[in-house]
């Protein structure tokens, strides 16, 4: 096994635990809507929204880092260059993220003042990080992107998933020092945050996890390389070429010009093409292989991942992103159900077929099966889609009574939080949650089952070869 | 056949990002100079010193906020440098305290609290005990209440910073935002709700 290997290895379990981290705070932000006076003025829901959704991001990258360095060295047959400082900081990476989580926990935070911004809390979504985790981030970022473009140059000739690759990690980085800024117009900043959050999860994220899920067809079905690639050009000129300008959703109503509306709501209505392209084919390499694999619990992932990424992302994201609905609905319960399908389905699906495959191979048993995986598998994916469909229930509701009726005002939304539809919304969110994190629970127990019960390839070559 | 050779489609990726980055270039050079303050969708920051409305815009067929004549908050009268400045200590306030991780602004944040593009305008403020409506979102903010189903936690907002706040709130309120909220205080339908 390559060193690089090892250390994909590590971001992945990394990656797992920052899983389970997000769930917890999800589970507990969920209990604040039914409980709303819970750990008032000690643990407000911000704080726990924030490791929440932090825990999200944390995660998916971690995941993604951990993919890639497993991958690259087989795909370019040689070690990592830099993959020394790359370890270093992996160590670095976690503890930074221990130390935010600690300040988000106990510090939570500060006053008006740049201290506050450089060492507690940035208090913009997605970015909370204070600014010295943030270089530190981008610091992982710019070594991670180091290694795969100098492992290239010194390999022998790029394939094409990692040409593709290398194209989309220079704008992801770049995108990311859109974390530092601190605008007084929230126009503006509100425009160049819609720069890295979308462009990002519905663009760069995107085209990295295809980079992700090609190679992981390779190992797990031997797709040939031709087809594979020929796939993702389609799904990059697909995602890039409607994703770009799919932007314009976010510019509707942010203070932006009109013509947002018209650009924003065309092009994320085409969105959801690539993401039925991959249902097709899914659907036809499923049919193809009479849904049989060697590794059944990774073929089973890789197939959520599809369908999940065109219900969740596609679906969910096409029902509420025309303007004229998009009024209404933008910023309710909707966007919630929206927003969790789409990250499972686009992401979390895909890191799970991941980690099956990464097991398999790591563990030199090609033919994965059992009782277990199926009962994670289908936890997992009832306590999801039962959530999407709590929230959307409470959010549907939000945007008829509170938004298009009550108009908008704070007595419509305090109305709106004891409506029938909406309670009933959140408490089987709370249930579909738990029901989640039992499948969470599964889902750790059988790839540490897995891990115990099967000896490592390597050791057991090394091992034959010294016999 | 030419569309089974991987290049193709190669060439077809770069083509069809290359374009969708200009033509994104292009429309971002416009927009920006449209959202700066003082630009045709953003007011500038001494509109603190105006009152500022929300109505029907027959022509549109949307709500767009109406600026009107003077209206002090604080008993005082900005200047264009002032007001900057207090605006952006009010979006400080508002990053430190995480505001957008419950509440939302042009309806991107947290969905656990009321939005807060129009709030310097909602029709709560009239009930709220005060001398005037800046003095009573100060209060509001240092000492909050329990609102309904909805308990706004006690950050520790200091008089200055509640201020700026306050002001921060009032100036979003002029932003035009293409009818978002819709019909943001007008009176609900007679036939409401189950």
């Amino acid at each position: 096994m390559y060193r690089s290997q090892r250390l994909g290895l590590k971001y992945l379990v990394a990656s797992t635990a920052m899983f389970g981290a997000m769930i917890v705070f999800g589970l507990l932000s969920s209990f604040y809507y039914v409980h709303p006076t819970l750990l008032l003025n000690v643990f407000n829901f911000n704080s726990a929204k924030i490791v929440h959704i932090d825990g999200l991001v944390i995660w998916l990258l971690m995941g993604f880092i951990g993919s890639i360095y497993w991958f690259l060295p087989q795909e370019l047959e040689r070690e990592v260059e830099g993959i020394g400082l790359a370890e270093l900081l992996f160590w670095v990476f976690c503890a930074a993220v221990a130390v935010v989580v600690l300040v988000f926990i106990f510090v939570q935070y500060g006053s008006a003042n740049e201290r506050s911004m450089w060492l507690i809390n940035q208090g913009r979504k997605y970015v909370e990080a204070p600014r010295w985790a943030a270089v530190g981030i981008t610091a992982v970022a710019v070594v991670f992107a180091y290694n795969v473009i100098a492992t290239t140059l010194k390999g022998r000739k790029p394939t094409g998933i990692v040409i593709v690759l290398i194209a989309d990690l220079v704008p992801l980085v770049v995108l990311y020092l859109d974390a530092f800024p601190e605008m007084a117009n929230m126009s503006q900043d509100l425009f160049w945050w819609w720069w890295l959050v979308h462009l990002w999860v519905e663009a760069t994220w995107e085209v990295l996890i295809g980079c992700i899920m090609a190679w992981t067809l390779m190992h797990l079905v031997d797709a040939s390389r031709r087809v594979v690639e020929s796939w993702l050009y389609v799904e990059v000129a697909l995602v890039l070429g409607t994703g770009i300008l799919g932007l314009g959703h976010h510019y509707f109503w942010i203070g932006t010009p009109r013509y947002w509306l018209a650009i924003g709501g065309f092009f994320s209505a085409l969105e959801p093409l690539p993401l039925l392209g991959m249902v097709v084919h899914a659907v036809y390499d499923a049919g193809e292989r009479r849904l049989r694999a060697a590794n059944r619990p990774a073929f089973y992932w890789a197939m959520a991942e599809a369908f999940g990424n065109f219900l969740g992302a596609g679906v969910w994201g096409f029902m509420m992103t025309l303007p004229q609905v998009n009024l209404y609905a933008h910023g309710t319960q909707w966007t919630a159900s929206h927003g969790h399908f789409a990250f499972w389905g686009a992401y979390g699906c895909g890191l799970i077929s991941v980690l099956y495959l990464v097991l398999a191979k790591t563990r030199g048993c090609e033919d994965l099966d059992g009782s277990t995986w199926k009962w994670s598998f289908a936890l997992l994916n009832a306590g999801m889609l039962g959530m999407a469909g709590a929230l959307l229930v409470a959010g549907i509701d939000q945007a008829f009574f509170e938004r298009a009726i009550g108009g908008s005002t704070w007595d419509a939304f305090l109305a709106m939080q004891g409506r029938p539809w909406f309670r009933e919304g959140m408490w089987a969110r709370v249930a579909f949650g738990l029901l989640f994190a039992c499948g969470y629970v599964v889902l750790v127990y059988d790839l540490a089952a897995i891990s115990k019960t099967r000896e490592p390839r390597v050791e057991r070559a090394t091992a034959a070869a010294g016999s | 056949m030419y569309t089974q050779d991987p290049i193709f489609w190669r060439a077809g990726a770069i083509a069809a990002s290359a374009f969708m980055c200009v033509v994104l270039a292009a429309l971002t050079i416009d927009t920006l100079q449209q959202i700066t303050p003082g630009g045709a969708h953003v007011p500038p920051y001494d509109v603190i010193n105006r009152s500022i409305g929300y109505q029907y815009d027959s022509a549109r067929g949307e709500y767009v906020p109406k600026i009107g004549g003077e209206e002090l908050i604080f008993g005082h009268r900005y200047t264009a440098a002032e007001a900057s400045d207090l605006i952006a200590r009010g979006k400080l306030v508002i990053q430190s305290r995480a505001c957008i991780d419950c509440h939302t602004f042009f309806g991107n944040g947290a969905y656990y609290a009321p939005d807060l593009t129009r709030a310097w305008m909602d029709p709560f403020w009239a009930r709220y005990d005060g001398p005037k409506r800046a003095d009573r979102l100060t209060k509001f903010l240092m000492h909050p209440i329990r609102l309904g189903a909805r308990p706004m936690p006690d950050l520790h907002i200091q008089r200055d910073e509640a201020e700026a706040t306050v002001a921060y709130l009032k100036w979003i309120s002029g932003v035009d935002a293409n009818g978002f909220p819709d019909r943001f205080g007008a009176p609900a339908p007679a036939a409401g709700g189950k």
